[in-house]
């Protein structure tokens, strides 16, 4: 027997290679699940391999990030100088981004063709758990930037954890690791972000995909065949006794994927390149605008949403309520049928889903509601206003903050209603009412004096009349 | 570019890395797929678990003996759980520094104006050295009368964002989701549910002073 045969087969026999091949590689999955079908199934896999790049690329900034408050910042900017840095950098964000899309998608997917069904009610379950800690990852990511976002956003954490009735104050003191933003503040993010986290998942990960063994992978479901106790797993068997190796079969499909997503991470690092970090962190620096990442800009909508009284329910009680319910869907509805076709309710709830994301989403980017703080003042020239009183009222409309919510001609805020053609809506006593006496989202200018009103009215009515 | 360089460099160590580990595996798989036919694998399914037969007379006294054994092994990770996981737990769940309140100065009385609200900027209390600036924390001060000051906190009540104070609006308002707060910290306009957090002030000598504060337990529940 010629050599390198005979210490292959030396190393097989020892390591056993052939049999872990045999199980993970060879084992066979159900002939629909390479069908075309089988683009369905990627979607896993893929998440799996963002989280790879995140392990690799995490690991590579570690070795030059400094997590303490007084240089993590720089440290952030010397790695972005340095040799590959800001393409590490970039490919851990944009890595990041794309695995908390494909978890989402993953686990519409598996939703929608009712794979979390008997018997594969605990690969949901885990699934659920690691969903929670991508998102803690993207959201303890997100901190250690370290910026002015990254700062104010443990400030935001603890202020909506103090809001938890009886364990509040606990949360909140844990996540500051004491009182304020401190030296111990950064250290812990960084370990929750880098050990605890990742451990956790790895535990999970190799969980959930053993349970994607044991079990086997669930076969794309067809109308009218539906889950029953009794029957399913011997169907099941049946379909396996026909079955095809995983690879390349099932493998080749996931492969490919994977490849376009490193692909895609790379060259989206190259070109847009990473994020932050933003301007130097400074928690007495008041101008902070504190904006979530994408990830979660739909949250910073609902909590803007919410009406008042309900406030603790929203912050609160509703991603609490919804996390539960997530974890539950299999246990309320582990039989029956698993095509999408004949579970109207389950397209339903993942369109619902999606449109509301989607548009707190877009609320979120917009979000109009932040007021304008840098909106240069109107030049009463320019809407063809000759000095007098109607100009002061431009100039009192910029003084007084009015134009931080208001536009006229399209110069200002958004929040409140633009104020260019007020007169022919409202009479001049309701405006000078309005001014003074407030409404719902708008304050009461009490103080301000009888002359600058009537100039504001003024100025209104100048506007309203002069076209551009 | 250095960047494309280094791509390209990446790209050439990706291939050689590709071709040291992929052709034996690939090699291996193959001749692995040749060897073994499908029926074979697809029958292949782990045999019922072997030694639930053949039970002899020694055996059931052995039962005793296992079961105490069983209890043992549990027992001793319990307690090897127990002397890894209280520590870790303690140490990492502890409720953190408390630092109590400190009265830091923020100025002489005579660098205030009455009526104006300034930001000021104080130190924590005890910060530890590599905090650097995340030691400092701010407040608004607002001179009253001659020795009347009223600090408010810089964290909106809704969400814990900076409210930043508009001179010329004469209000509190906050970038995050539009809350907007009186001179006297009052609600003005938007979602914040309750009035900006005061602080304690007082003048001691001639110099203004707010006691610091930890930032959890202000907010409303």
């Amino acid at each position: 027997m010629r050599l390198p045969g005979r210490i292959g087969r030396w190393i097989d026999d020892r390591l056993g290679v052939s049999q872990v091949v045999q199980h993970t590689l060879l084992h066979p999955i159900p002939r629909p699940n390479i069908g075309r079908k089988g683009w369905m199934y990627v979607l896993g896999s893929a998440t799996l391999i963002a989280f790879v790049v995140q392990i690799v690329t995490g690991v590579a900034l570690a070795t030059k990030y400094i997590p303490a408050p007084d240089h993590a910042h720089q440290s952030l900017l010397v790695i972005n100088d340095s040799r590959l840095g800001a393409l590490l950098r970039g490919m851990h964000f944009w890595s990041a981004s794309a695995m908390v899309l494909l978890i989402f998608l993953h686990m519409a997917r598996t939703f929608l063709t009712g794979s979390y069904k008997f018997p594969r009610e605990m690969n949901w379950i885990t699934g659920g758990f690691l969903l929670g800690l991508t998102l803690a990852m993207a959201a303890t990511g997100q901190l250690l930037r370290w910026d002015q976002d990254g700062v104010w956003s443990v400030v935001v954490w603890a202020k909506f954890a103090d809001r938890v009735p009886l364990v509040g104050e606990h949360i909140a003191r844990f996540f500051l690791g004491g009182d304020t933003v401190g030296g111990p503040t950064l250290t812990r993010f960084f370990a929750f972000h880098v050990f605890v986290f990742p451990a956790l998942m790895f535990v999970l990960i190799g969980v959930h995909l053993y349970l994607v063994a044991y079990h086997g992978i669930s076969e794309p479901p067809s109308p009218g065949q539906r889950v029953d106790r009794g029957t399913y797993r011997a169907r099941y068997a049946a379909l396996l006794q026909r079955g095809v190796p995983y690879f390349p079969g099932g493998l080749w499909r996931e492969a490919v994927v994977a490849a376009a997503l490193v692909a895609a991470v790379v060259l989206l690092a190259l070109v847009v390149g990473p994020v932050g970090p933003g301007p130097a962190p400074d928690p007495t620096d008041v101008a902070a605008v504190p904006k979530p990442d994408w990830f979660f800009l739909w949250y910073y909508t609902l909590v803007w949403l919410k009406p008042p009284p309900l406030e603790t329910l929203v912050m609160v009680y509703f991603p609490l309520g919804v996390g539960v319910l997530l974890f539950l869907i299999p246990l309320f509805a582990p039989y029956g049928e698993r095509s999408a076709r004949r579970r109207p309710w389950a397209i339903a709830a993942v369109g619902a889903t999606l449109l509301v994301w989607g548009v707190l989403t877009g609320y979120g980017v917009s979000s109009y509601w932040v007021p304008d703080f840098d909106s240069p003042p109107i030049a009463p020239a320019a809407l063809g206003i000759p000095p007098g009183p109607a100009a002061d009222g431009a100039r009192i409309f910029h003084e007084r903050g009015c134009q931080y919510c208001h536009a006229v001609r399209g110069q200002g805020g958004r929040y409140g209603p633009d104020l260019t053609r007020v007169t022919r809506r409202m009479s001049p006593e309701e405006v000078r009412h309005r001014i003074v006496a407030g409404i719902r989202d708008m304050p009461a200018y009490r103080a301000l004096p009888v002359g600058d009103v009537e100039a504001l009215l003024a100025f209104f009515h100048a506007a309203a009349e002069r076209r551009p | 570019m250095p960047t494309r360089r280094a791509v390209r460099l990446i790209e050439r160590l990706q291939g050689f890395l590709v071709a040291i580990l992929l052709v034996p595996v690939g090699r291996r798989l193959v001749s692995t797929v040749r060897q073994r036919r499908l029926a074979r694998i697809t029958g292949d399914r782990p045999a019922a678990a072997p030694g639930a037969a053949g039970a002899g007379d020694g055996e059931a006294a052995e039962v005793p003996r296992r079961r105490f054994l069983a209890q043992l092994t549990m027992g001793a990770a319990a307690v090897v759980a127990g002397l890894l996981g209280v520590p870790f737990a303690g140490f990492v769940f502890a409720p953190g520094r408390r630092l109590g309140r400190q009265w830091r100065p923020v100025g002489d009385v005579a660098a205030f104006a009455v009526g104006r609200t300034v930001k000021v900027n104080y130190l924590d209390p005890a910060p530890l050295p590599w905090a650097g600036f995340a030691a400092e924390t701010a407040a608004w001060l607002r001179r009253e009368g001659d020795s009347q000051f009223v600090a408010f906190t810089i964290y909106c009540t809704h969400t814990g964002c900076p409210v930043r104070w508009e001179d010329g609006a004469d209000l509190f308002m906050c970038p995050c989701h539009g809350g907007a707060f009186y001179r006297d910290g009052t609600v003005a306009a938007g979602p914040p549910p309750i009035p900006l957090t005061r602080y304690p002030v007082r003048v001691r000598d001639g110099v203004v002073e707010i006691e610091t504060a930890p930032i959890p337990g202000q907010s409303p529940s």
